[in-house]
């Protein structure tokens, strides 16, 4: 691979193209902000990932940027000067393509340049010069459905750099795609983009992968959650470091990992030890965060209790990834899973790597009630909200709670989306602990007398 | 980029595009151009035409085909009305928070409201608009048919605006479509799929409101607007049954040809707006093929259609540049206070005219005696007994079928065609033959009054059922049989807890509409005599003719009101029962 040019203009940056200044933003009344006092730059020459955990806000930050949305507070710059209405410089780059089923290839990727008022010709040639450049050639007159993922994908790849836009958003670009159509993909965005063939001048991904952040950014931002934040902000690697598994990538993903699953500590100080470079540029403190109740993992107790079966009868531990190949689920999802058995005693995570405790093995070798009975006190000990919602029912005369009146109290830390998944895992995990029952009609909790007796 | 590409399946022509159509299809087509062209020109004639007392309606089957080309055409013309309005209307809701607020509830009680009882009202003002000419009677068939037709097509076009993929409107945002494009290229294409189901459905119902409306006579049964409606009514005035007979054929052909000709072609053409990739499948249809093939429609297409298309969507594009000087425009402080204050101004009117017309009715109908309101109760009271009676009866027979049909496939395949066609027969235009049969008997027109209302709702009933039945998923009913629930422990657990939803959504719909028969059922003008019986349809369709505004009005408004608090009170609730406990997956 040729020296590029676009990984030495990064490392002198630019001038600023987009700019974010304290955006908040809050979804209808909800009283938690899903977005809490994003400042972010793209600067020329930059290729810039986030990265973080789902439900943390980076669709929503990436549409306020691209103008789509209004932010809540704070505000949007284009060149130093405030956004209204839909973004001229963007393009986006969607996860499920949105390309208009009933037009045919040609059409979705000129669609882009109808507004323009360029001329006929002009339009025609450019549409087929995008087309070329993006391998579609010869498929102009297909329609969509006609298409696999990957070449769909390449549709929305032209729509996006036939209008020539300065900065170019992608969101989750490659994750419906499936793993070789998504590499072979990213490789090709990759060489676009240090060959300078497309006159873009910035990219924004959005990501929830994290090799795929490593191997394509010059810049990673760490999104955490509830609310959505910009907890951490680290240099790329430089292009030589990118494609093998140097030890600096080694490092780096080690890193963006121990960022990532601890979400409640100190960013900053987690990557403290990563470099001797320090990070970039030092954020202010993280915001101390009242929180009152930890984040339930949105884990149902089928997966629970398989991943902890499964844990035992691998020799009681693994690495994530293995874990996630060998069980065929996204890294997301199963990080979710071991999340869940850490915070309710059954394992740790340490690095990368599960270990299953000595309680996490003895949950695994019970019968189903004795399970259930070590999952009550489990629960119990580890879930302040568990505690509090067994302590309330039974103070109440009829033994009973209103689901509205949980709810409630979770919006007062979640968004009211958020509280409903938190307030859906408190049910799964205290029927199964037979603490409560709970009436989807009437929406009531009501104590399982039989069971609880502390 | 020079990686492989994956193999896919290429583009393929249909084989029908390049078979070209036989000769003979051409000068078919060319006929039909012909005939639709003198079939406007003679209907604008007889609109211009100044309204003859006594009009009266050759029995002659010479005649047929004519009149069959007028109630045709008053159907496209009243259809074409309701798919504008219904295209601004949901687009105009979807547009706003505040205008979704207001718009969607009345159309929700517009579409409760038994349109007929509006009819008499209609009719006379429009006549007495357009003194001496049949104008103002053909704007009131338009209108009628109109109210029967529009709702449908408006809530499915919103329900699409709503539900387009949200990546989809942001595309059409981030690429500037603006909103002519985004109309043309996204709105509306998502929509079509659900629009041309909406407008069969529409259009079916369009034929009941039509027979009625030719049908409907003031003063002494002389204003008539010549048509198939009228046609039947007079023939059964005249006791002609040879007529009578033919008529109703010409009706059931043209009804039946309709689809073939118009609907499945639409369907079929439809397809391609199809969102889900996923490949079921696809609809197909003779006469779209041929249409496809033809010479004549492809010159049509290149040389008139296509340039004309392009030359509208040029002059309603925005680009971005305009896009921009509209946006500097609209924000400025000074624009934007005068379009504050227009759309004050207009609300502030549109309030004053409600309760203008508020104050006005209750001046109307403080005139009414205390005689007149008994009068009403105990009209409402006896209407409310017939179409009670007649809900009963229309669900005694449609579940048994109904489940039949739905649960076995073959009948259902052998069975379907059937009823389809025997449903899409308007009841209205059946009534003139009931009455020819009925009237002579003592309490005819109260036997014949219920089988009216039977026959224009029962289907509606009918086809929810079926519809339920089919839905019960196989592994339930396997379930239910190896476990022996059979007979009426089977019915109890499975089948009417399964159907219960669809059972609701169809009676809701027959309720309104056997409350809308009563007006053309409870008082009709037969072989010179005027024979009523008691009920609230009596008590309007009289009061029209006899000219008495208070008691038309009470009238009216007391039917729309027991109609909208029936189904409020009864039939969503339960709806809303039905929903949480009976709801399959
Ligand atoms: N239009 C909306 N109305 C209400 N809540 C919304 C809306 N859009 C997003 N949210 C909420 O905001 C939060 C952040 O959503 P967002 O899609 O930005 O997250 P994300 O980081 O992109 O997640 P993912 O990785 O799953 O795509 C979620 O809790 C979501 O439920
Ligand atoms: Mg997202």
């Amino acid at each position: 691979m040729a020296t590029t040019t676009r990984a030495l203009t990064s490392r002198q940056p630019g001038t600023v193209l987009l700019a974010a200044e304290g955006v908040r933003k809050f979804f209808g009344d909800d009283r938690s902000p899903v977005l809490e006092r994003i400042d972010l730059e793209l600067r020329e020459g930059e290729f810039v990932a986030l990265l973080g955990p789902s439900g943390s806000g980076k669709s929503t930050l990436l549409r306020i940027l691209a103008g789509l949305l209004d932010p809540s507070d704070g505000r949007v710059l284009v060149h130093g000067s405030p956004l209204h209405g839909p973004n001229r410089q963007v393009a986006i780059v969607f996860q499920g393509f949105a390309l208009f089923p009933w037009l045919t290839v040609y059409q979705n990727v000129e669609l882009g340049l109808l507004a323009t008022n360029v001329p006929d010709a002009e339009r025609r040639e450019r549409a087929l010069r995008a087309i070329d450049l993006i391998g579609l050639d010869g498929f102009e007159e297909a329609f969509p459905k006609e298409l696999s993922g990957g070449m769909k994908q390449r549709v929305g790849f032209a729509r996006a750099l036939v209008v020539q836009p300065e900065v170019l958003f992608m969101d989750e670009p490659f994750s419906a795609l499936d793993v070789l159509t998504a590499e072979t993909l990213r490789s090709e965005l990759r060489d676009l983009w240090s060959d300078s063939a497309m006159p873009t001048k910035s990219v924004l991904m959005v990501t929830h992968n994290i090799d795929e952040a490593v191997s394509m950014a010059d810049r990673i931002l760490v999104f955490g959650a509830n609310p959505g934040r910009i907890r951490v902000e680290l240099k790329g690697l430089r292009p030589a470091e990118r494609r093998d598994k140097s030890a600096a990538r080694t490092r780096l993903v080690d890193a963006i990992y121990q960022v990532i699953t601890n979400p409640d500590e100190d960013a900053e100080q987690l990557v403290e030890h990563y470099t001797a470079r320090p990070p970039t540029r030092r954020r202010r403190a993280e915001p101390p965060r009242p929180r009152r109740y930890q984040t339930l993992p949105d884990v149902s107790i089928d997966d629970l209790t398989g991943f902890v079966q499964y844990l035992s009868g691998i020799g009681n531990s693994g690495t994530l990834s293995d874990l996630a190949r060998d069980l065929q689920m996204k890294g997301e999802v199963l990080f979710r899973i071991a999340e869940a058995t850490d915070l309710l005693g059954f394992a740790d995570i340490q690095e990368r790597s599960v270990f299953l405790t000595p309680l996490g093995q003895r949950f695994a070798s019970l019968e189903l009630d004795p399970q259930k009975a070590l999952f009550r006190h489990s629960v119990l000990d580890h879930i302040s909200l568990m505690r509090e919602i067994v302590h309330r029912l039974e103070e109440s005369p009829s033994h009973s709670l209103e689901s509205e009146v949980v709810l409630e109290e979770l919006e007062t830390s979640f968004t009211s989306a958020e509280a409903r998944r938190q307030f859906e895992t408190l049910v799964d995990w205290g029927r199964y602990a037979e603490l409560f029952s709970y009436d989807d009609v009437d929406g009531e909790l009501r104590l399982d007398e039989e069971h609880y007796n502390v | 980029m020079s990686q492989p590409i994956a193999p896919v399946t290429r583009p393929t022509s249909t084989p029908a595009a390049t078979a070209p159509a036989p000769r003979w299809v051409e000068v078919l087509l060319l006929c039909a151009v012909a005939a639709v062209i003198f079939g406007v020109m003679r209907v604008a004639a007889e609109w211009r035409a100044p309204l003859s007392p006594g009009a009266h309606i050759e029995l002659s089957p010479a005649r047929l085909p004519y009149y069959a080309a007028l109630s045709t055409l008053r159907m496209v013309l009243a259809y074409i009305v309701s798919l504008a309005f219904s295209l601004a209307y949901a687009r105009t809701a979807a547009a706003s928070r505040a205008a979704e607020r207001v718009m969607l509830p009345l159309l929700d009680i517009l579409q409760s409201i038994p349109i007929l009882s509006f009819m008499p009202g209609v009719v006379l003002g429009l006549v007495a608009l357009f003194p001496g000419r049949t104008l103002g009677l053909e704007l009131a068939a338009v209108i009628l048919i109109f109210t029967s037709q529009a709702w449908n097509l408006a809530f499915s076009f919103h329900q699409s605006l709503i539900t387009i993929p949200g990546e989809l409107t942001e595309a059409a945002r981030v690429y500037h479509l603006g909103f002519w494009r985004t109309f043309t290229r996204l709105e509306l294409p998502f929509g079509v799929i659900s629009l041309v189901a909406n407008s069969m459905m529409s259009w079916a119902g369009g034929w009941f409101f039509l027979m009625a409306s030719e049908q409907f006579t003031l003063g002494n049964g002389n204003l008539r607007l010549p048509g198939l409606g009228s046609y039947l009514a007079a023939a059964a005035d005249a006791g002609d049954t040879r007529a009578l007979v033919l008529g109703l054929l010409t009706l059931v052909v043209v009804i039946v040809l309709i689809d073939p000709l118009l609907w499945r072609p639409l369907v079929a053409w439809s397809d391609r707006f199809k969102f889900e990739t996923s490949g079921t499948e696809q609809p197909s249809s003779k006469v779209l093929d041929v249409l496809r093939g033809s010479v004549l429609v492809d010159a049509l297409k290149s040389r008139v259609l296509r340039p004309l298309a392009r030359r509208i969507d040029r002059a309603f594009s925005s680009s971005i540049a305009s896009e921009r000087a509209e946006e500097a425009a609209a924000g400025s402080p000074a624009r934007r206070r005068v379009w504050t204050s227009v759309g004050t101004a207009l609300v502030a009117l549109a309030i004053l005219a409600v309760v203008w017309a508020g104050v006005l009715s209750v001046h109307t109908l403080a005139t009414l005696s205390s005689g007149d309101w008994e009068h009403i109760a105990v009209s409402a009271g006896a209407t409310l007994a017939r179409t009670t009676i007649a809900l009963i009866i229309a669900a005694a027979w449609t579940i048994p079928a109904g489940v039949a049909i739905g649960t076995n496939p073959q009948w259902s395949r052998r069975l379907q065609p059937l009823v389809q066609v025997t449903a899409s027969i308007p009841a209205t235009a059946v009534f003139p033959v009931l009455l020819l049969a009925l009237l002579a008997v003592p309490g005819g027109l109260n036997v014949a009054a219920v089988a009216l209302m039977l026959l224009g709702t029962q289907w509606y009933v009918l086809f929810n059922v079926i519809a339920g039945a089919m839905a019960i998923p196989s592994d339930l009913k396997e379930a239910a049989t190896n476990y022996h629930v059979v007979g009426w422990r089977r019915w109890k657990t499975l089948i009417l807890p399964a159907i219960f939803p669809y059972l609701v959504t169809g009676m809701i719909t027959a309720t309104g509409g056997a409350w809308n028969a009563s007006i053309v059922a409870e008082y009709v003008n037969f072989a010179g005599h005027t024979t009523s019986t008691v009920g609230l349809g009596a008590l309007i369709a009289g009061a029209a003719e006899r000219s008495q505004f208070p008691l038309l009005l009470a009238g009216t408004l007391v039917m729309a009101g027991i109609v909208i608090i029936i189904n409020r009170l009864l039939w969503r609730r339960l709806y809303g029962y039905a929903e949480t406990r009976f709801r399959l997956g």
